[in-house]
């Protein structure tokens, strides 16, 4: 059917032997489209060849649009807007401004950072995942080889996955409704007990 | 192949598998409410709704309710105020200042650490907020709002203020981490569940999660950015409840020890609420090979430590006090010691100078009773500490015609229970549906911390580590 998605899915039982693994495969010139871990393995990213994470280039802005809002807050309601004496001390006191600019440099940071990781990372309360193989949040690593971007044939990369040892190798197809579901979707097919693909039946 | 290490124990016990982490684990979650969970969130109920009533009518009534005094104008609402937060200190400790560490022992700590610290933070953030009387018109006094009230603007050269920025800058990103934390284990929890219910509700919370390589990589990179930026917050945190005392100009509270001294007397109390919580969901929740002898053994000596460094504060305070030659400082802590709040201030020492030092020794350090038996006294210690430090300093004011003893009411009694129970019911809330123990991290760290890989070089008493997994 057109549209429809096509993968090979392979089990790891071992981080070190997926580590090895991911290198092999892509040695021998096979696109993986995504590898799932139940725990961050490290090093996987380097492997799969992936750029740095830029979350902490975010988190440093957003600390330093804190720390600018901060001082001018301070600055211009103590010291433009509404000046008080207090003991005779300076209206802009810079001293005392030192925690809330600290506390706020920090709170604008962590939040900054943390919803650019959500936003980038599609993640979100209606956010629905696509699960190739149930075990995936359990305690097997599974790789997902897209058929389509690979100009090897299934079995070929059958083989490669079993050499590389690679506990179990499947195909997994799935409809587009199936491969990108909405919310709405996957409500309705937990409700009505159809489950989506690949979760685990219902009692 | 099985080797012995020379520097440490094993840090899960039981020849565990990753499949045995995940069963365990969400075993509690998603079996029915137990007996004793029941039982235990009925009582926590029934002393915060016994508490609320005292609260609510103190509320209506005023601040009057409550036994404060012309001189001793803070007294349990600040001492429990400063308390919870010290106790909140630890999580953070134990997730951030930890993880920048590489400690590996906190992972099986780390999630209901973080949660005890949120539930503290807001135990003690309202305390401040019903002290002001009128607390509705809070908002008006402490936030930046405008208003026609006079002064534009809250003071913001006010430690107090800086307090209310602290606090809850404090609160929200502990919150976020501890969220971010629980995200991958809802996913597991996700695609465990077997009713509708609790497949959409964690589907919900688990923020569509599926463990994808990409995701991890930001992941790990968000969750070391926030433990670095927690761990100059914590600090700050109780740095800034410190200046509440340390700006003023009363005889026993302006001292420039105060920040690193309350930042330590923190972790020392926040560990022992930890050891007290983990050493009963253990046992409930069976989870002694998860939460071993080695991590108790560990938190046990960062209590010695903090312990150790609020005993030579307490001496300090002392010394500098004689040295200064100020005659109403020599006279604020001599009172202390000897007025008529001496025996705050010898419960206080006994408590938290004297109690942690048995910890030096093996046999009470690795023993579950007396862990959990110096846990509770170094908290009484601590409240102790926060109760000596504001009343005895209040109570001998400028004017002597004005010295008032100051005595408790039935209203300060249970509005204090009152936070016990909220603090006990959100905990108890959160082990029945989020997972205690941080899967992910566990998992992590399974492979090469394991017992069927190593077994350790005997720090433990061979008579308590159970028969298969001695050397």
């Amino acid at each position: 059917m057109e549209g429809n998605k096509h993968f090979l899915v392979g089990i790891f039982n071992d981080q070190d032997i997926l580590l090895k693994a991911v290198k092999k495969i892509r040695s021998e010139g096979v696109k993986i489209h995504e590898v799932y871990t139940p725990y961050p393995v490290h090093h996987l990213e380097d492997a799969l060849g992936y750029s740095r994470s830029r979350m902490p280039v975010a988190a440093f802005f957003f600390g330093l649009t804190g720390t600018i809002l901060a001082i001018l807050m301070q600055t211009l309601m103590m010291g433009v807007d509404w000046p008080m004496n207090i003991g005779g001390k300076p209206f802009v006191a810079i001293p005392d401004f030192v925690p809330i600019t600290f506390e706020l440099t920090v709170l604008l940071a962590a939040y900054g950072m943390g919803f650019t990781f959500f936003i980038t990372r599609g993640l979100g309360p209606t956010a629905v995942p696509t699960i190739f193989d149930i075990r995936m949040t359990d305690d097997k690593h599974v790789m997902a080889i897209d058929l389509a971007e690979n100009k090897k044939s299934e079995d070929e990369i059958k083989q490669i996955l079993s050499d590389a040892k690679a506990e179990e190798a499947y195909r997994k197809d799935f409809t587009e409704e199936e491969f990108s579901p909405t919310f709405g979707k996957y409500l309705i097919d937990v409700l009505t007990n159809g489950v989506t693909v690949s979760s685990r039946k219902l009692n | 192949m099985q080797i012995v290490s020379q520097v440490r124990e094993p840090l899960i016990t039981g020849g565990k598998t990753y499949k045995d982490v995940t069963d365990d684990i969400c075993k509690p979650v998603e079996a029915a409410p137990s007996k004793i969970w029941l039982a235990a969130l009925t009582l926590s109920l029934v002393l915060l709704f016994a508490g609320g009533y005292f609260l609510g009518d103190m509320l209506w009534n005023g601040i009057g309710r409550w036994g404060l005094n012309k001189t001793v104008q803070w007294a349990w609402d600040i001492t429990n105020f400063v308390w919870w937060v010290g106790i909140g200190h630890a999580g953070t400790l134990i997730s951030a200042i930890l993880l920048l560490f590489r400690q590996k022992w906190r992972t099986s700590i780390n999630r209901s650490a973080e949660a005890m610290t949120i539930f503290a933070v807001i135990c003690a953030a309202i305390w401040p907020i019903v002290h002001m009387g009128r607390p509705w018109l809070g908002a008006y006094w402490v936030l930046p709002l405008p208003n026609a009230f006079g002064s534009l603007w809250p003071n913001f050269n006010s430690p107090l203020l800086w307090d209310v920025f602290a606090i809850t800058t404090y609160f929200t990103v502990s919150l976020l981490f501890w969220f971010i934390g629980l995200v991958p284990d809802f996913a597991t929890l996700r695609d465990r569940a077997t009713s509708k219910v609790s497949r959409i509700a964690y589907g919900i919370v688990s923020l569509g999660f599926d463990g994808s390589a990409k995701t991890w990589m930001h992941y790990e990179s968000v969750s070391l950015i926030l433990a670095g930026l927690s761990t100059p917050l914590v600090l700050s945190v109780h740095t800034i409840v410190s200046f509440d005392f340390a700006t003023s100009v009363i005889p026993g509270w302006h001292t420039t020890i105060f920040p690193p001294y309350f930042v330590a007397g923190a972790i020392f109390s926040g560990f022992a609420m930890v050891l007290t919580l983990m050493l009963i969901t253990r046992v409930v929740y069976k989870l002694e090979d998860y939460i071993t002898l080695e991590h108790i053994e560990m938190m046990n000596i960062i209590i010695l430590v903090t312990g150790s460094v609020v005993g030579i504060a307490y001496i300090t305070e002392f010394f500098i006090a004689w040295y200064s030659g100020v005659e109403y400082e020599q006279y604020a802590f001599v009172n202390r010691m000897s007025g008529q709040y001496w025996w705050a201030y010898w419960s206080m020492m006994t408590c938290n100078v004297i109690s942690p030092q048995l910890f030096y020794i093996k046999k009470i350090r690795t023993s579950f009773v007396m862990t959990f038996f110096l846990s509770i006294v170094v908290n009484i210690g601590m409240w102790f500490e926060r109760f000596v430090i504001i009343v005895t300093s209040l109570h001998r004011d400028y004017l002597p015609s004005s010295w008032l003893y100051f005595t408790p009411t039935l209203w300060d009694i249970m509005c204090y229970v009152f936070t016990f129970g909220l603090f006990f019911t959100l905990f108890f809330l959160f082990a029945k549906v989020c997972p205690v123990i941080n899967m992910a991290e566990v998992k992590a760290i399974l492979k090469d911390s394991n017992s069927t890989v190593y077994k350790g070089r005997r720090t433990i008493p061979n008579e308590l580590v159970p028969e298969k997994d001695r050397v």
